[in-house]
């Protein structure tokens, strides 16, 4: 809502500064978004007088003026023939924006130069005038802005109301505001009807049909009225508060409706079939078209005013084409109604029209305020387009909306604020706002909002009615007496922040993306068709097909965002996201949400340094940073497998993680295929898991084992096998068939080559012999480990290499 | 002889007090335990005492030997290496750094304000991103066909399914579930339907909820007083502003004074001396209501914030969008 300070302190007097104002009202609720100055469109137009006038030497018409402001001169050429030395004038100096948006700027006219332009009435928006150059009175003092000299300068306040307030969507009560406020004085305008015969009722009629969406409909006839622009003063209040000027009549509604709150809609008498208004629902297939042109299919539920045969408004929103004001308008029925708050808004919404009459009832107006605001606008267009005004006004209101008394208690107050305000204190508060009070006990009042404050019906109401006006700076600011409560640990909060210290320690950066995807995104993975994550969930208003849907998979949103930094030369790419997914199930039931965590290898392993040698991360790069995160959270027995990874990575350089038998995830190097369908360059490495799985495996409880007290001893067994036999094979069959005095197998070495024969590897095993009660013999551990040996030696046909 | 090795002893004791390099160091070394050097030939001369006196005198060799490397191997380590000239390194050459990782700075910021709120008593809950409009809405005091709804862009599923506008029906969940008194802090996604210079689709907020019997206005601002100075500073200036939002009666905006100007006047305050940092308010009523408390037995206070608005604040980031480009040169930052 913007205020203009000059039209609010019609309403009210006050001395405060601006910036004053602004505070104040933002401080009671009533948030200053911002102050600014409006000049009527007239920045850079001086008030300038003329010095000189000379011929131009090259065409006959022109003249060549030095226009004098404060201490500088101007040449400026002008074409006027009234312009005459001694004159006072307006003169638009460079940067100046004309009525019809000519810019001005230092130009060069046939050969002289001219700094800026001299203009008329109609070439600043002033006025129709344009034969010659607008004189202006001499005492004006040159250089002053026109704006100021003229008085047409304003300070707009720019206020965000809201929804509970619709009170305050007027100037009217802004200023009641500011007189609560400030303790001053201030009142609605006061207007004085000349009403000429014949009365109303002999001239129109206005039933109500459907008086639950329509409580209130009242009506005035103008007749003879001069269809006009309005004058300066109206022109420039609408246009400081943001609204086009389009005529007498139309403005004034617009007037009123900034003024009072109130909307109002003026139709042509003339054009009203019957001169009849009636208010109902729309019928079935019922189209309408709104003076915008838009030709609008209605539902049974949307409010309709109608003439005698058709459709001539839609209720609050908009009226109709076949009933606006035009040039030919000489009648005018004047239209102030209260509408349905819900319904309206409904309809609003449903035929996407949004206005500023629609805003102001769908937050409820002021049912007792629309005579005043019919009264209001009658008498404009009585003084400013000459009409004659009907006798009476027509009011159809079946049953009054009444306002019920509140009680309010004034220990609840302060036990509820933590304040102690007096009884006395109180009941001042809630009469600077228009509110009736009545003591009814010590403790207890009895209070009656106003009819313009629908949002006031209960105590707590009242008591933020109290709280805004005494000041929240003076409520205290205490602490709460609490009991004590056993808070459980936030765990699954705490691991995901571990897992992602534990990542960033891996040297991860944690990234977020959006939960949105493109679902065409997800075909880029090579789904197979039956894959629930080809299956989003949709929304059903998108912002864009980018984000059309939410993600079951972080996969994508990971590869943009690595692409998205190749893009910008970051090419060592270490990302982690530790974020939900989400699965649609029956149409009525909320998704499934769970947790992922998908990790991105790409680039040096190291970044370029003088002692680092240039190395890419690799398959085993990706592995270990899982490795070392399951190993952090004691996720033990993970298995490795290579079958039916995910579609989206080389079925050679990849693998399932399982334990116990649950699948958390997969991890390998995505397709060079998918990687360029992202956008991707180099090798790319990824691990997707199911973080929801992964945690039911973490085991947080951690058992201290005790030192070991006596020496170990190590024996290495290299092993010489079949390529395609898995290290993870050979591990598992060492740990099931170790003796107990095995401390630990580590797998040190891989190596194929000339010296172990074509098709074979061997791989080296570090087995530590210890035993927890005495040291042992060599003897003793070279027995043990030879039997060791000789096992895995059968059962995999392998030979030990020496 | 143990004379003799008495004053071995003596000497290189007073001797090892006299050494400040470790040349010196190493030439005592070698002239006391050195191959050919005192000790040894004390054990040298051992052969040519009577076999009577051999065994004792042995077993004090031994112990001057174990003694004396005791105490040339401490002043070994106490000494300072000085490499000789050939093995001399530029040690400004740049060290081999581990590669570091970068937490999220909405990870740490919302971790840091769930924080403060566990030390206060509060519990961390969560709840679903995809929410019922019961939950986002109705339950909050905000029917269908109201013009709050305005006030939130939201994105649908069905008629009856939302991306949660924001992270307060968290707290209608735990109330149904739970009898007061309730104190929780519930971070989260939240999602609206604008995308401009300062929106994004997505975001993350965290909500805060405590009730009890007679929990008053005055206790949250002393609540979300001692919050905004833990994580802005001890002496920042805090006011209370009267707002409205559909779940709370009374409501305050929560302004801290600016950061980036203490308070003159900036671009980033739009000239005000002041951001709006908070929404927060007394539990409606009506909402108290919708889960079965009685609201003449208990009140209560709820909060709202948006990470991303702290963490543009504490760290005086200027584009909101950065947040989820997730550009490294951005991550490293933090």
């Amino acid at each position: 809502m913007l205020v203009s300070l000059k039209w609010l302190r019609d309403y009210v007097r006050f001395d405060a500064s601006p910036d004053e104002i602004a505070r104040r009202l933002t401080m009671a609720g009533l948030e200053v978004e911002a102050v600014e100055v409006d000049h009527f469109g007239l920045e850079s137009v001086v008030v300038g007088r003329i010095h000189k006038v000379k011929q131009h030497p090259n065409d006959h018409r022109l003249k060549i003026c030095e226009v004098q402001v404060r201490g500088a001169m101007y040449q400026v050429v002008c074409g006027a023939p009234n312009v005459v030395e001694g004159q006072t004038v307006p003169l638009a100096l460079e940067g100046a924006c004309l009525a019809d948006g000519t810019e001005i700027r230092a130009a060069e006219i046939q050969g002289v130069p001219s700094q800026g332009m001299v203009c008329s009435e109609k070439e600043l928006g002033l006025g129709q005038e344009e034969s010659g150059i607008m004189v202006l009175p001499s005492h004006l003092e040159a250089g002053t802005p026109l704006a100021q000299a003229l008085e047409l300068d304003d300070i707009v306040l720019d206020i965000g109301i809201t929804p509970n307030r619709p009170d305050c969507l007027s100037i009217v009560g802004i200023a009641r505001e500011v007189g609560a406020l400030f303790g001053v004085e201030w009142s609605p305008p006061r207007i004085r009807l000349q009403q000429s015969s014949p009365p109303v009722e002999s001239l129109a009629s206005v039933t109500i049909e459907d008086p639950d969406l329509c409580p209130r409909y009242t009506a005035r006839v103008v007749q003879n009225v001069t269809i006009g622009p309005s004058p300066l003063w109206m022109r420039q209040r609408l246009e400081a508060l943001g609204v086009r000027s389009i005529n007498n009549i139309v403005d004034i509604t617009n007037y009123v409706m900034l003024a009072l709150g109130q909307p109002l809609h003026a139709f042509d008498y003339h054009r009203l079939d019957g001169h009849r208004i009636v208010v109902r629902r729309a019928r079935p297939q019922e189209t309408f078209v709104t003076l915008d042109g838009r030709n609008h299919e209605l539902r049974q539920d949307m409010l309709l005013i109608c003439d005698a045969s058709q459709g001539v408004a839609l209720a609050g929103i908009m009226g109709g084409l076949n009933s606006e004001i035009t040039n030919e308008t000489d009648a005018v029925l004047i239209e102030s109604a209260y509408f349905d708050p819900t319904s309206t808004r409904r309809t609003a919404k449903t035929l996407g029209l949004s206005t500023e009459s629609s805003y102001r009832f769908e937050r409820g107006v002021d049912p007792e305020g629309v005579i005043a605001a019919l009264d209001l606008a009658a008498q404009l267009m009585v003084e400013l387009a000459d009409g004659e005004l009907a006798t009476g006004y027509l009011d159809v209101y079946p049953v009054p909306i009444r306002r019920e008394p509140v009680q309010l208690r004034v220990s609840k107050t302060n036990r509820f604020l933590g304040t102690d305000l007096t009884g006395a204190e109180i009941h001042r508060h809630l009469e600077s706002i228009q509110l009736a009070v009545r003591m009814v006990t010590d403790d207890v009042m009895e209070v009656v909002p106003p009819s313009f404050r629908g949002d006031l019906s209960r105590e707590v109401d009242l008591i933020e009615e109290v709280a805004r006006l005494a000041g929240f700076d003076r409520i205290p600011s205490g602490l709460p007496l609490a009991r004590v409560n056993s808070t459980k640990p936030a765990t699954d909060q705490a691991i995901r922040y571990q897992v992602k210290q534990i990542l960033a320690n891996l040297g991860f950066c944690e990234i977020i993306s959006y939960s949105f995807i493109n679902p065409e995104a997800l075909e880029l993975l090579d789904l197979t068709p039956s894959d629930r994550r080809r299956r989003p969930l949709s929304l059903r208003n998108p912002l864009s097909e980018e984000q059309a849907a939410m993600r079951t998979s972080l996969v994508p949103g990971m590869l943009e965002t690595a692409a998205r930094n190749q893009r910008q030369n970051n090419f060592d790419l270490r990302l982690v996201e530790l974020s939900k997914v989400f699965f649609p199930k029956g149409e009525s039931d909320l998704p499934d949400e769970r947790l992922n965590l998908c990790g991105l290898l790409s680039g040096l392993r190291r970044p370029t340094a003088w002692n680092e040698p240039a190395v890419a991360v690799d398959f085993f790069d990706i592995k270990g940073a899982v490795e070392a995160l399951m190993l952090e959270l004691g996720i033990t027995g993970a298995r490795w497998e290579t079958v039916e990874t995910a579609p989206y990575l080389r079925p050679d350089v990849s693998a399932r993680i399982l334990v116990d038998g649950t699948p958390l995830g997969d991890l390998g190097q995505v397709r060079p295929r998918v990687a360029q369908a992202f956008d991707l360059s180099g090798d790319v490495y990824i691990f997707d898991m199911d973080f929801d799985f992964f945690l039911e495996k973490t085991e947080t409880w951690k058992a201290f084992h005790p030192l070991p007290r006596f020496p170990a001893v190590n024996r290495d067994l290299a092993l010489v096998v079949e390529q395609s036999v898995a290290a993870q094979n050979l591990l598992d069959f060492l740990e099931a068939h170790r003796s107990e005095l095995v401390e630990s197998i580590a797998l040190f070495d891989q190596y194929h080559g000339d010296q172990v024969g074509k098709g074979k590897k061997s791989l080296g095993f570090r087995v530590t012999y210890r035993s927890p009660d005495r040291s042992l013999t060599d003897r003793e551990v070279n027995q043990i480990h030879t039997e060791f040996s000789k096992k895995v030696v059968d059962a995999f046909k392998a030979a030990l290499r020496s | 002889m143990k004379r003799e090795i008495d004053t071995l002893i003596r000497e290189t004791f007073g001797r090892l007090t006299q050494v400040d390099s470790a040349s010196a160091l190493e030439k005592l070394h070698i002239e006391v335990l050195g191959r050919k050097g005192a000790l040894a030939g004390l054990f040298k001369k051992l052969g040519s005492r009577p076999e009577s006196e051999r065994p004792a005198l042995g077993k004090a060799l031994n112990e001057a030997r174990v003694q004396l490397e005791s105490a040339l191997e401490e002043a070994r380590v106490r000494t300072v290496s000085v490499p000789s000239v050939a093995s001399t390194i530029d040690i400004t050459l740049p060290g081999r750094t581990p590669n570091l990782g970068h937490l999220h700075p909405i990870t740490q910021v919302g971790m840091e304000i769930t924080e403060v709120f566990r030390g206060l008593g509060f519990e961390v809950v969560e709840g679903p991103d995809v929410e019922l409009d019961y939950y986002n809405f109705e339950a909050l005091n905000i029917p269908k066909d109201h013009p709050a709804r305005d006030m939130q862009d939201t994105f649908y599923i069905t008629d009856n399914i939302v991306l949660r506008t924001h992270t307060s029906p968290i707290q209608v969940r735990v109330m149904e579930k739970q009898k007061p008194p309730v104190r929780i802090i519930a971070p989260g996604k939240a999602y609206r339907c604008d995308s401009d210079m300062t929106h994004t689709p997505m975001f993350h907020q965290v909500e805060g909820l405590m009730v009890d019997k007679d929990v008053r206005f005055a206790d949250l601002k002393g609540i979300l007083t001692i919050f905004v100075r833990q994580m802005f500073g001890s002496d920042v200036d805090l006011r209370f502003r009267p707002s409205f939002f559909p779940f709370t009666e009374p409501s305050a905006e929560v302004d801290m004074k600016c950061v980036m100007c203490m308070g003159e006047g900036c671009r980033v305050c739009s000239e005000t001396g002041w951001l709006e940092i908070l929404g927060s308010g007394m539990v409606d009523p009506e909402v108290f209501k919708m889960v079965g408390y009685d609201p003449e037995e208990v009140t209560g206070f709820a909060f709202g914030m948006g990470i991303e608005r702290i963490a543009m604040l504490k760290y005086g980031i200027n584009d909101l969008r950065l947040f989820f480009d997730n550009d490294l040169r951005f991550l490293e930052q933090f």
